[in-house]
């Protein structure tokens, strides 16, 4: 059995081996470190073997002038930050987590606390190495077979496997990072602080209470952060932090209402009144949940799926509390829910990000979860925006179809390269009707 | 420490080769495959290491291996430390078949592994002495039924690499006889994991250490330390009804 992040365990193995090129010569998907939520790196059910990208982690080349670096697909977002971030430079994008590779980062185009800055991490991509379907080994780029390299970036591993990225890295002044952050009272002031700290922060997100309701729905604390100057940090770089785990899978019902809302009430009141500033290891800032290993354990044997949408700006100012309405109204509980602002749309073919507001939150798998997704995404698809594969394992096809234009687009990219849907994943034959 | 390192392109190798490179050791590659090595080079390179120059080592071919030693020490103008961690690995059920696999791995694994050995051990005391850290297995432990064959010549080399130490210690020469327990890697990738599984990071660790220490024994992860100092006092009728 092998499950993504949200432990919906499904039939089927990895295999792993350093040398990438074999692996993949007759592979049906490849994975790397299993982060996403859903389906998207479980292999269909017909042919259940999954090529494991994490030992083929090898730097190939990094040139410190331009901060360019090439790697193989399994280098990991981990390895990265601990290599690079001494030496004055980081990821162009800040994901949730770090323990992705380079490979998946491409594939699902992941894009964290600087989107509305500097957008998905696609932009920041520069040359794939990929095998395609019909074994062949192509490198592609913007100049380069463009239209593979587009429909690759955020195509969930669905053109090929990748198998090395180049990408840049941006310039930091220190390894520190320099934070504000502030509670605020409901879902409108929340949504406006964002757009206001757009400008002047690189680095925002927000974590909302979203069981509270009337008034203070929506209630929060923002924040924010920007790596520090020389002069503002500790000479030292951060140090390797230690992280505890949560060592079995809980029992299912210690995820409920009230556990849920107690922990909501508890993280709001444990911060201050007034604006908080300090300096934080950039662990701390970016990756929280990253300091609780197995924290998916916390769901219990059945396991959870996270629901991410991103809501448009043009949908206007209500629609996040329309959002959060019904939500909680359908009584869908969530231990984080947490909000993003996007900026433009990135260059993938089906890359998830667009100009507005993203919301992500924890759904505990029940019996009515398929019913609160579906409703979840009718209203998406009324305010015109959209969910993003990596999170994804209950998405109907119809819906995804229905929100998401560009698909036919992409479609006949993937087509052109790849006719038989040889390459395929467990999403892809729920959402795109591979052959399963 | 300038060391020439055999195997370091994968599993264990790779992750001990990194520690190296990251602290400032001056590496040498042996290998099979010289554009592997390569590839293997340039990651240690950007990780912080100096450059690290390459050359063909293959144990299934021992010609290879004079020539191999020699353009590492020339490169390095000296040497300290020579690390074998490549070998073959095969299940029991998968040499039982293959009578030519069994052969190769025999040979692979204790000939052809303690003449490369050799090799090593006589340039090492030529320069006065330096460390032979070599991986064994705690295969090589006990008769044990799925690592009959593979057990037994990881048994060859760890009694090997124990002589050594007791006749030439006095001479400079530091052997290190590592004894992985499981650990995941592409070796053991689709074999059932037994508790006490490790990583090779951790592996790594721990023996980098022993070399710096000296120490001419060290199991990885630790723990199985212990559980190989059980099954070594299992009596016979006990190891005939268990599955390990």
């Amino acid at each position: 059995m092998l499950s993504g992040w949200g432990r919906l365990p499904q039939p089927g193995r990895e295999v792993r081996s350093e040398d990438l090129v074999s692996l993949t010569r007759d592979a049906v998907l490849s994975r790397g470190l299993g982060r996403s939520y859903g389906d998207s790196s479980l292999p269909p059910p017909s042919r259940p073997v999954a090529a494991g990208s994490t030992l083929a982690d090898r730097l190939l080349c990094f040139d410190a002038a331009t901060g360019r670096l090439r790697a193989e697909a399994g280098f990991t977002l981990l390895a990265l930050n601990r290599i690079f971030w001494p030496r004055g430079f980081c990821a162009p994008v800040a994901p949730g987590t770090q323990f992705i590779t380079l490979g998946g980062m491409v594939a699902a185009d992941v894009h964290g606390k600087n989107h509305h800055r500097d957008g998905s991490f696609g932009n920041h991509v520069l040359r794939l190495r990929m095998r395609v379907a019909d074994g062949r080994i192509v490198e592609c780029s913007r100049d380069v077979e463009p239209e593979l390299f587009r429909a690759t970036i955020g195509g969930m591993g669905l053109t090929g496997h990748i198998l090395e990225v180049e990408c840049r890295l941006l310039r930091i002044p220190s390894p520190w990072i320099r934070v504000e952050s502030e509670r605020i009272r409901d879902i409108d002031r929340f949504i406006e602080a964002l757009k206001e700290a757009g400008p002047h922060w690189p680095y925002t997100m927000g974590w909302i209470d979203c069981l509270s309701r009337g008034r203070s729905m929506g209630r929060g604390i923002l924040a924010k952060g920007r790596w520090a100057e020389p002069e503002d940090a500790p000479p030292a770089p951060p140090g390797p932090t230690r992280r505890p785990a949560v060592p079995f899978v809980l029992p299912g019902f210690v995820v409920n209402r009230l556990s849920v809302r107690a922990f909501n009430a508890l993280l709001y009141a444990s911060h201050v009144p007034r604006v908080r500033r300090r300096l934080a290891h950039p662990e701390s800032f970016f990756y929280p949940l990253d300091f609780i290993r197995d924290w998916n354990r916390l769901y219990g044997p059945r396991g959870f799926t996270q629901y991410q949408c991103v809501l448009p700006d043009a949908a206007g100012h209500g629609t996040a509390r329309r959002f959060l309405d019904l939500l909680t109204r359908r009584g869908g509980a969530s231990m984080l829910c947490v909000i993003k602002d996007c900026g433009a749309e990135g260059e993938g073919l089906l890359s998830f990000p667009r100009p507005g507001i993203s919301i992500a939150l924890d759904i505990p798998v029940r019996d009515d979860t398929q019913g609160l997704v579906d409703a979840l995404n009718e209203l998406v698809i009324a305010e015109g925006g959209r969910v993003y594969l990596a999170k994804d394992a209950f998405t109907r096809a119809e819906h995804f179809r229905a929100m998401e234009p560009r698909l036919a687009a992409w479609t006949a990219v993937r087509r052109r390269w790849d006719p038989e849907a040889r390459i395929r994943s467990a999403q892809s034959v729920r959402l795109f009707g591979d052959p399963a | 420490m300038r060391v020439a390192f055999l195997g370091a392109t994968k599993g264990m190798g790779r992750a001990l080769a990194r520690l190296m490179a990251q602290r400032g050791d001056q590496l040498f590659l042996l290998g099979r495959d010289r554009e592997d090595l390569e590839r293997s080079a340039r990651d240690l390179e950007v990780r912080g290491g100096a450059p690290a120059a390459t050359a063909a080592c293959d144990l299934e071919k021992p010609e290879t291996f004079a020539a191999a030693l020699d353009a590492a020490e020339k490169a390095l103008s000296g040497l300290d430390v020579v690390v074998v961690t490549a070998g073959l690995f095969a299940t029991q059920d998968q040499l039982e078949a293959d009578p030519a696999l069994t052969h190769r791995l025999l040979l692979v694994d204790f000939t052809n592994t303690v003449a490369f050995c050799e090799e090593a051990r006589r340039r090492l005391l030529a320069r006065g002495g330096g460390t032979l850290c070599v991986f064994s297995s705690v295969a090589g432990e006990r008769g044990r039924k799925p690592v009959v064959l593979y057990g037994a010549a990881k048994a060859g080399l760890t009694r090997y690499l124990e002589g050594l130490d007791h006749r030439f210690r006095a001479a400079g020469l530091r052997t290190v006889c590592v004894k992985p327990g499981f650990v995941r890697t592409s070796m053991t990738d689709g074999l059932p994991v037994p508790p006490f599984a490790g990583e090779p990071e951790g592996v790594a660790r721990r023996v980098l250490a022993a070399i710096d220490a000296g120490r001419p024994v060290v199991y990885a992860p630790g723990a199985w330390a212990w559980v190989m100092f059980v099954i070594r006092r299992l009596p016979r009728f006990v190891m005939r009804r268990v599955r390990f």
